[in-house]
């Protein structure tokens, strides 16, 4: 569905299903070069068993107008306007890597809002080497071939987003340039690369969070390396906060790679 | 290896798609069983409304077919594939997905007479025409555009005349019109050119040819690039607008770049039913482990035939891109992976004199099976004109480049020595039967 944010056009996929008051809702958030095509496999699960589901095009991002956020706080000051403009008082917020920190820093904000927060192959910080930022600048399909091989864990995936005989490598690379492809005035892989490195309130946040928080990590992954992500995890817990940690034995790729496991760790925590 | 490396072209072939299951097997294992087994109700329903991907029934998708599909999507370096009985039924489900009645294609002369036969009568009957232009006639592609108009198609290398399809140029002029490519890499396979590095969205194998490799199994495949953008070309309501076939759903809305593989496979496979055996699909994958050593051998004995053959005094012509003298030799050599020798092994020469004459050719020939097919590790004859082309006028077989007394060969695997003396003696025979 589209819906007007801040004055632009943005899309949410719903699973094909309008928006039901009675029943709970979950935004999933895509990292950079994504859109909400990645979280398919666990989209239209949760759209079709109970759950109003927001799996959003960040702004500037595919099939979004807007401008593309600049920072992560700016990405979770969406979210929020996007829950206004839906008329949504309560969401359980899901993010990838970028989209996990988006969904870090909109959970602080929102507070209550705010059921669940799930953190998807994250770090923090979510450094990204100078290399990587300046290859998604000047050399983009260099820096998308960088990004994909990173990602990846395995040369056999199981069933995925197109259905059996899936190649998730060369989904990943054909999504990264499509998206690449969509805004022609702002370089998003770039913008979205600079944000994750340069956010500085994770630690802040996370103690902010009023919600249950689930860190998915990928135990190969390279992207966001699980080790980066203690840091955080302990920021959690010694603010008191309800912590879960489920690692999957794949690399960045969570929902593609192991969509099932995902969608089990997803399901598991959101139980109402 | 994976996570660390870019894998290359042979490691793909080898490993793509599968690492040993709980079973152990190194190879992979044929799934011989035409359905799968639900964990519970809601994981059935589930996997019918694709909120979950997994195996329901083999028609639709089976574990060793999606080996397959996998190792041909990297090879190609698409997104994804579907495994099909055969090349003409991945090119029927490429055409019925994107099109209905009253739709319109623009296809190249050089095709393979199956292709033609399915665009020019078959479609027709159902409403789809096509409009064919020479491949290398670039102002007819851009003249043939209709409104109407679904696909451009044409083969990396037509068959049999090896005239190259300038993918780039042409692919260019369908994106103009918002149209896609599809091209047929059946004689060239994913070792010679890859299409969608070159601008093509859609590509297809006949896998009888060079990816099985043994003359050994019917198969093909269909690959989708990712790159084309159906929304923005609004000429694709069959892929952008909700579909009450599928509970309503809106293909390009579930995949950004996969649309045209999901409704494939959600429609075309569950409907019209062309799907691949997965022994059949084994048979493919035995092949595949394999395919750069058999190309560069299959390279390397055609390179010695299509030099004897020029050379041959009863020889009027031979249609090969390595020699300079033909239409595509330099085509070829910009396009593909090893230059004009990368045009592959099946070509076509004419003996001057009468057909009777190519009759004897033919049948003194002891090492060359006669026989209709190519890609085989065996070298293979024959004569298109009273075989696989046979349905086509005298009009159409010009414009695809093929004479009454053209011979197709097919060059395999043995030693090249004996191929030439195989052929020299036929042509001795040639020569003897013009008097």
């Amino acid at each position: 569905m589209y819906l007007q944010v801040n004055g632009a056009n943005t899309y949410c996929y719903t699973g094909g299903k309008p928006i039901n008051p009675a029943q709970p809702t979950v935004v999933f958030i895509h990292g950079v070069l994504n859109d909400h095509s990645v979280w398919i496999l666990q989209s239209r699960y949760f759209a079709h068993h109970g759950w109003n589901v927001l799996a959003v095009d960040l702004p500037g991002h595919c099939k979004s107008a807007g401008e593309a956020p600049e920072s992560v706080e700016a990405a979770a000051g969406f979210i929020g306007d996007l829950l206004d403009a839906v008329g949504v008082q309560k969401a359980a917020l899901v993010g990838h890597s970028w989209g996990s920190l988006i969904a870090l820093e909109a959970a602080a904000r929102l507070k209550e809002r705010v059921s669940h927060l799930v953190m998807v192959g994250t770090a923090y910080p979510m450094k990204v080497s100078p290399t990587l930022i300046d290859a998604s600048l000047n050399e983009p399909m260099k820096a998308l071939h960088m990004v994909n091989v990173f990602s990846r864990s395995t040369l056999a995936a199981p069933p995925s987003a197109l259905g059996p005989g899936t190649w998730v490598f060369g989904a990943g690379m054909a999504l990264g340039r499509r998206v690449l492809a969509s805004n022609p005035k702002v370089n998003v892989f770039h913008r979205g690369f600079v944000a994750c490195d340069t956010y500085v309130n994770g630690e802040q946040a996370v103690t902010q969070v009023t919600c249950p928080v689930l860190f998915l990590l990928g135990a190969q992954d390279q992207m966001t390396q699980p080790k980066a992500a203690k840091g955080l995890i302990q920021a959690a817990k010694g603010a008191g906060k309800t912590v879960q940690v489920v690692h999957l034995p794949v690399g960045h790729n969570q929902m593609t790679e192991a969509p099932e496991a995902t969608l089990a760790a997803l399901r598991d925590f959101l139980k109402p | 290896m994976p996570g660390y490396a870019d894998p290359g072209f042979d490691t793909l072939a080898l490993h793509a798609g599968f690492v040993p299951d709980a079973t152990g097997a190194r190879a992979v294992p044929i799934h011989l069983s035409t359905s799968f087994v639900f964990e519970s109700s809601d994981h059935a329903a589930s996997l019918f409304n694709l909120e979950r991907a997994g195996h329901v029934y083999s028609r639709i998708s089976n574990p060793t077919n999606a080996v397959f599909e996998q190792r041909m999507a990297a090879l190609e370096g698409g997104i994804g594939a579907i495994a099909t009985a055969s090349g003409q039924a991945a090119l029927h489900l490429a055409v019925a997905t994107l099109m209905g009645a009253g739709s319109h294609i623009v296809a190249s002369t050089a095709l393979y007479g199956g292709s033609q036969n399915l665009l020019h009568y078959t479609l027709r009957r159902f409403g789809i025409e096509t409009t064919f232009v020479k491949p290398g006639d670039i102002d007819g592609w851009k003249a043939a555009v209709r409104p109407n108009t679904k696909l451009f198609f044409g083969e990396t290398v037509g068959n049999p005349g090896l005239d190259v399809l300038d993918i780039s140029t042409v692919a260019q002029i369908a994106h103009e019109a918002g149209v896609p490519l599809l091209v047929d890499s059946t004689l060239t396979t994913p070792y010679l050119i890859k299409p969608f590095e070159h601008g093509a969205d859609i590509v297809y194998h006949s896998a009888t040819k060079f990816l099985s490799g043994h003359g050994t199994v019917i198969g093909g495949v269909l690959v989708e690039g990712g790159s084309f953008d159906w929304e923005k070309s609004g000429r694709f309501p069959e892929l952008t607008e909700p579909y009450d076939g599928f509970h309503g759903m809106t293909f390009s809305e579930e995949s950004t770049v996969g649309a045209f593989l999901l409704r494939a496979r959600r429609e075309g496979l569950r409907d019209f039913g062309a799907c691949l055996s997965p022994h059949s699909a084994w048979l493919i994958l035995q092949g595949i482990e394999t395919l750069s050593l058999r190309m560069d051998r299959h390279m390397a004995n055609t390179e010695r035939v299509v030099q004897f053959l020029a050379s041959h005094p009863l020889v009027s012509r031979v249609g090969h891109p390595l020699l300079e003298s033909h239409p595509s030799h330099a085509l070829a050599n910009r396009l593909l992976r090893f230059g004009a020798k990368g045009a592959g092994s099946v070509f076509s020469f004419d003996i001057k004199g009468s057909r009777e004459q190519g009759k004897a050719f033919i049948e003194a020939l002891k090492i060359f099976s006669h026989l209709a097919n190519v890609g085989d590790c065996r070298s293979l004859v024959i004569h298109p004109a009273s075989t696989t082309h046979f349905r086509m006028t005298d009009e159409a077989l010009a414009a695809g480049g093929i004479g009454p007394g053209t011979i197709r060969l097919s060059i395999g695997l043995e030693q090249a020595d004996d191929l030439i003396d195989d052929l020299k003696r036929a042509l001795k025979a040639a020569e003897k039967a013009g008097g």
